[in-house]
């Protein structure tokens, strides 16, 4: 069964793919996954992730590279001999065709005696939670459901790898972590190597063992969550997972792994360089997320005026406008009975640790 | 459906409004009609004596039989024909890009353009003696003596289904617009080949179009008076002509009107076929 076979790995070896009219889709992207990782690909729409599990699927044909699923390089294969389960962002269940018969669909395909087709079909309802539904036609069906009989359709053809395109796109909030959590469950069953296209990046980061952040067709990280998060290795990976406040500076000194920084806004602090090594004297825009900054009492750290102050529930975020007139957020856990800050207070600011503190060479 | 009382009140205003085009339905649609079917059931041309006279000629006559059954089984080898032809364009269509489509659409819509009588006598000119085609083949020296295609069923078939086409491409377009295109790849990545795909989820998901561009189709086909006089010739006759002949020829007005209810019979029956089809694949039409 299903349950038992494990997941295959599935090498993306330096693919790119040009449109026809010659414009760069996805340019020399590399993935190694492991059998049975679930992966994520994270990015902005445009940024090339669609093409790229279009390219996985068979539905185009990448312009270099090799897709390599298990032990077979697939380039020469047609999507429906290439034994990968896709989940489209709208289902595309099939609407003429009964929830079983949808399910069954791929085993039909395959030639399998209707008997055993039936008994999978309803196996697989089962797993998705959804055995009473055999026979109604898909538009009968609510969204979330829809989304299991797509789930169990793909699942059907026991696929050596499963797609998802932005799969809790179409689902309301809650309905939207109930199917996250079901996902995750029917993976972790099947063990079936999963790669979900999206570009909500909580989505990526609770469901992913790894995260494959893109942007303009090009591969910016390729990590563990914590790993995106916490050491972005570029700016765009820095702003678009997480928010963060970006502030201007110039490098008074560097070595490999830390770097005094002058901000514009006025104090000099410790940052990681994190996209290697910074040359002394250059611009540079370090990255600090809200949740990182403190408020500090002695004269260390930059000054800034109190603007507004959002209580958000768990934390109160402040904004606070800096020497240099740029707006920094900072976040606070709200422990007991944070004290109120007024607006036009005189503050000053500084991270919570040097390696909380993000530098990359500024562009232009 | 749902929408139940809402459409009822929009309905009751609808009436209203739509007297005008009733009354105008009424005097120049219903009232000859009727005038037709009170002119059928006289046994005489003078229209003195009341019976189904007529009728009962018709029906024992082999000849009107015979005309009948070649009339609708011309119909539905154009419709054949037609459907055969117009799905790989319609299917076509949704598959290339825009300027494609243009020119596609272009050269679907082309034979509405222009008037059924020069689009006939075009064909007289391509199936005749010394036309086209036997010219061509003769010059390539493939045939010695021309074939007959004109005054043929084959060039009777050949002529409708051109002027006809558009009626069956477009309803297929439109139908085949609305199958979401994920169906095409969601069936490919679960191993369907193309044929599988097609059988299974494209036509089935396309009957709406293939039986409104079938109806649409045949009832055109089977009631073209020019084209079937005029490229079937003095030896083929079809309903519409025998129908004008013993109105206008013969002055037996009683039979024409016999023949024009049976005819219209006739059609009726073969859409409310194709209507009661339509009917039960509706249930496909939604996502």
């Amino acid at each position: 069964m299903a349950e038992a076979q494990g997941g295959r790995s599935l090498v993306v070896d330096a693919v790119t793919h040009r449109y026809p009219s010659g414009a760069l889709a996805v340019e020399n992207i590399n993935l190694d996954i492991k059998g049975g990782e679930i992966i994520a690909l994270l990015g902005p729409s445009g940024c090339g992730k669609t093409t790229l599990l279009r390219i996985i699927a068979g539905f185009i044909a990448q312009s270099q590279g090799r897709i390599i699923i298990g032990d077979d390089i697939v380039d020469a294969l047609p999507p429906n001999r290439r034994a990968v389960g896709i989940v489209f962002q709208n289902y595309a269940l099939f609407p003429h065709l009964s929830i079983s018969e949808n399910v069954a669909y791929g085993l039909a395909a395959r030639g399998i005696d209707k008997a055993t087709r039936q008994r999978e079909a309803q196996r697989l309802l089962e797993l998705v939670q959804l055995p009473a539904m055999a026979e109604r036609l898909p538009r009968q069906l609510s969204g979330g459901q829809q989304q299991r009989v797509a789930l169990a359709r793909a699942l059907a053809i026991k696929p050596s790898i499963l797609l998802l395109d932005e799969p809790f796109a179409a689902l309301d909030k809650n309905l939207r972590l109930d199917m996250q959590i079901e996902v995750k469950r029917l993976q972790r069953v099947s063990g079936i190597t999963t790669l979900i296209v999206t570009h909500d990046q909580e989505e990526a980061l609770s469901m992913a063992d790894r995260v494959a952040v893109l942007s303009h067709g090009k591969l910016e990280q390729f990590g563990s969550p914590s790993d995106v998060y916490d050491r972005p290795q570029t700016l765009f990976v820095n702003t678009f997972v997480g928010s963060t406040n970006r502030m201007p500076g110039i490098v008074v000194s560097a070595d490999r792994t830390a770097a005094k920084i002058r901000l514009d806004a006025g104090a000099e602090i410790i940052a990681r360089p994190a996209a290697g090594a910074l040359t002394e004297g250059g611009r540079v825009t370090v990255c600090i997320r809200p949740e990182h900054l403190q408020f500090v009492g002695d004269e260390t750290g930059f000054a800034g005026v109190v603007g507004m102050s959002l209580p958000l529930g768990a934390t109160v975020v402040h904004e606070v406008t800096t020497a240099d007139g740029s707006g920094v957020k900072i976040s606070q856990a709200r422990i007991g009975e944070t004290r109120a800050l007024e607006s036009g207070a005189a503050v000053r600011l500084a991270p919570l640790a040097p390696s909380l503190a993000n530098a990359f060479p500024a562009t232009l | 459906m749902g929408a139940a009382p809402a459409s009822r009140d929009v309905i009751s205003y609808g009436m209203g409004l739509a007297a005008p085009l009733a009354l105008f339905f009424l005097l120049f649609f219903v009232a000859p009609l009727l005038q037709l079917f009170w002119l059928s059931l006289h046994n005489d041309t003078a229209g003195l004596h009341w019976g189904l006279g007529q009728y009962l000629h018709f029906l024992t006559d082999p000849f009107s039989l015979s005309v009948l059954g070649s009339t609708l089984l011309l119909g539905a080898e154009v419709t054949a024909v037609c459907l055969v032809l117009g799905f790989p364009i319609a299917w076509l269509y949704q598959r290339v890009g825009p300027k494609l489509q243009t020119i596609i659409i272009l050269i679907v819509l082309l034979p509405l353009l222009t008037s059924v009588v020069v689009r006939t006598f075009a064909w007289i000119v391509i199936l005749g003696r010394q036309g086209i085609i036997n010219a061509t083949l003769q010059s390539l020296g493939i045939i010695d003596t021309p074939i007959k295609l004109l005054y043929t069923q084959f060039g009777v078939v050949i002529a409708l289904a051109q002027v006809q086409m558009p009626l069956m491409t477009l309803p297929l377009i439109t139908a085949l617009g609305r199958i979401d295109p994920n169906l095409d790849d969601a069936s490919c990545s679960l191993g369907a080949g193309s044929w599988r795909t097609f059988f299974k989820i494209v036509l089935p998901l396309s009957l709406p179009g293939v039986i409104a561009g079938c109806t649409l189709t045949y009832a055109a086909a089977i009631t073209a008076f020019i084209t079937q006089s005029l490229v079937g010739g003095g030896q083929m006759l079809f309903m519409p002509m025998y129908l004008y002949q013993q109105a206008s020829t013969l002055q037996n007005w009683p039979f024409a009107a016999a023949i024009s209810i049976i005819f219209l019979l006739a059609v009726l029956a073969v859409v409310s076929v194709f209507t009661t089809l339509g009917r039960m694949s509706r249930g496909y039409g939604g996502v």
